[in-house]
């Protein structure tokens, strides 16, 4: 049998692969959607050649865009997993051979010396988000997540006396003030509470879920639903070039807050809203969760 | 809304042929500069030392490209355009200097650029964000890869293409620009959203 590390390393190169290839099957279904349904001429051009150029990166193998992001893993460990402290490198390794093999863009920069590292990795990255739960399993998703969407992130607080409708505001004016930057239609993950730094987190999460999944408070699903309505109404369009399709789905996350704080974060992905997800057992066997394709 | 077929080097008087809404396909010789590679090829400029390649009557495509080298052979494997907005700052004077005819890329320029555009004779022709096999596919040659001391995403590459798009002509040589016009209707929308709202 393989030693922990090397399965590690082989299901996070898969994953990568898997998600920077393939978009997963709600995300194409929401587009597929949004072309039936898009008045625009313009703008259903743009989501033709979006759909065009899915089917071509599956034919030939290669990233469905060329901004295969900074990558991102969610690990969640079993506290009773073994070899915790080999996970780091495996996936810093399966990052390296990824670009390599995939290949991936290199996109990790030293901010101080504009220096390009080459290989995807650098200090914290790829970046890692740990979580710790019961079991002895390990499940690993990747998010690469594309640079034109992150330059329009934002992080604001709110008043508290305002409550969700001061978030309503500062959503609306997030998803006009990006206008065509973060390659719309796009995904919206949103989150409030906990802290600044505690908001973009959840919100950043939240853009791992599935489209076609609303959140299972009815109150927050009728948000969700409101806010994409809203989002739709303001005409941006694919790409910017106009129409009614402007995000494919929204997410709504959120902590308690602290009495003074109103804690606000809407993270924004592009339509090529890359993530795989895979569970090693125990016992060295591995399930792909998102993808079926494997190398 | 009319189909175009250029071939490079594209003239002024063609490129004046060109209306907002129309699209665009180019043949030729297209050369890659983001961020790095303007900034670069504008100082060059000022010191009166030569660019890689003569740029004029040529297309700047806004991308970072997927590149792997077989051989001697660079391929691009994957292509699509990056935010144009951040070359706002250099492209006027960019389109001045080097006579670009076709700018590419996605979600747009300003009035500088837009105005630099009606004055010196180009257009913008917004390629989708992301579709970036669509472009690799019409890449036919990767001539040469130029400043890869920049790092592959910023290096100038220069690419011989075959019917590159389609591109949305989306800011003309007339002074049109529809990312402009969009923007002002999404602003009167915004009053719409904030009544529905209830804001």
């Amino acid at each position: 049998m393989l030693k922990k590390a090397k399965i590690v390393e082989n299901v996070a190169f898969n994953i990568l692969k898997q998600a920077v290839i393939y978009l997963p099957e709600d995300v194409k279904q929401a587009l597929k959607k949004a072309y039936a349904e898009e008045t625009s001429e313009t703008g259903k051009t743009q989501l033709k050649a979006i759909l065009d150029n899915i089917e071509l990166a599956e034919k030939y193998q290669a990233p469905v865009c060329q901004d295969t992001g900074t990558i991102i893993f969610y690990v969640k460990a079993g506290a009773k997993a073994k070899d915790l402290d080999k996970i780091e490198e495996a996936l810093t390794n399966a990052t390296r051979r990824a670009t390599k093999e995939v290949p991936l863009r290199p996109n990790s920069v030293d901010p101080f010396t504009q220096k390009n590292s080459g290989d995807n990795t650098g200090r914290y990255i790829p970046f890692l988000h740990w979580e710790i739960v019961p079991g002895d399993g390990l499940k690993l998703t990747v998010m690469t997540k594309g640079g034109g969407s992150e330059n329009v992130c934002v992080t604001g607080m709110l008043v508290p006396g305002e409550g969700i409708r001061g978030l309503k505001k500062f959503v609306v004016d997030a998803v006009i003030n990006a206008g065509a930057k973060p390659c719309p239609p796009n995904i919206l993950g949103i989150a409030i509470g906990g802290g600044a730094d505690i908001a973009m987190k959840l919100a950043k999460k939240a853009l791992l879920k599935p489209l076609n999944e609303p959140n299972q408070d009815p109150e927050i699903a009728k948000l969700e639903k409101e806010i994409f309505e809203a989002a739709n109404m303001t005409g941006i369009g694919p790409m910017g070039l106009g129409g009614k399709t402007t995000v494919l789905g929204v997410h709504v996350d959120y902590a308690f807050r602290h009495p003074a704080s109103f804690p606000a974060a809407v993270a924004f992905n592009c339509w090529a809203a890359r993530r795989a997800s895979a569970r090693i057992n125990a016992d060295g066997t591995v399930e792909y969760l998102t993808h079926k394709i494997k190398w | 809304m009319a189909v175009y077929k250029f071939k490079t080097p594209i003239s002024e008087e063609d490129v004046r042929k060109l209306k907002v809404n129309d699209v665009l396909y180019v043949t030729g010789t297209i050369v890659t500069a983001r961020d790095q590679a303007h900034k670069r090829a504008l100082e060059f400029f000022k010191q009166g030392k030569p660019l890689p390649i003569n740029l004029e009557g040529l297309a700047v495509f806004h991308c970072g490209p997927v590149v792997s080298k077989e051989g001697d052979k660079w391929i691009a494997v994957a292509a699509g355009p990056t935010t144009s907005t951040r070359m706002d700052i250099f492209e006027d004077e960019f389109i001045k200097n080097f006579k670009v005819r076709v700018v590419i890329g996605k979600g747009g320029m300003g009035k500088k650029t837009t105005d630099a555009m009606a004055k010196y004779g180009a257009v913008y022709g917004a390629f989708t964000g992301g579709a970036a096999i669509l472009a690799a596919r019409a890449i036919k040659n990767v001539k040469s890869g130029e400043w890869l001391d920049l790092g592959t995403p910023e290096a100038l590459w220069i690419f011989e293409v075959e019917e590159f798009g389609p591109l949305a002509v989306a800011i003309d040589s007339h002074g049109n620009n529809i990312f402009m016009d969009i923007q002002k209707k999404v602003e009167e929308n915004k009053q719409k959203i904030y009544q529905k709202l209830g804001l």
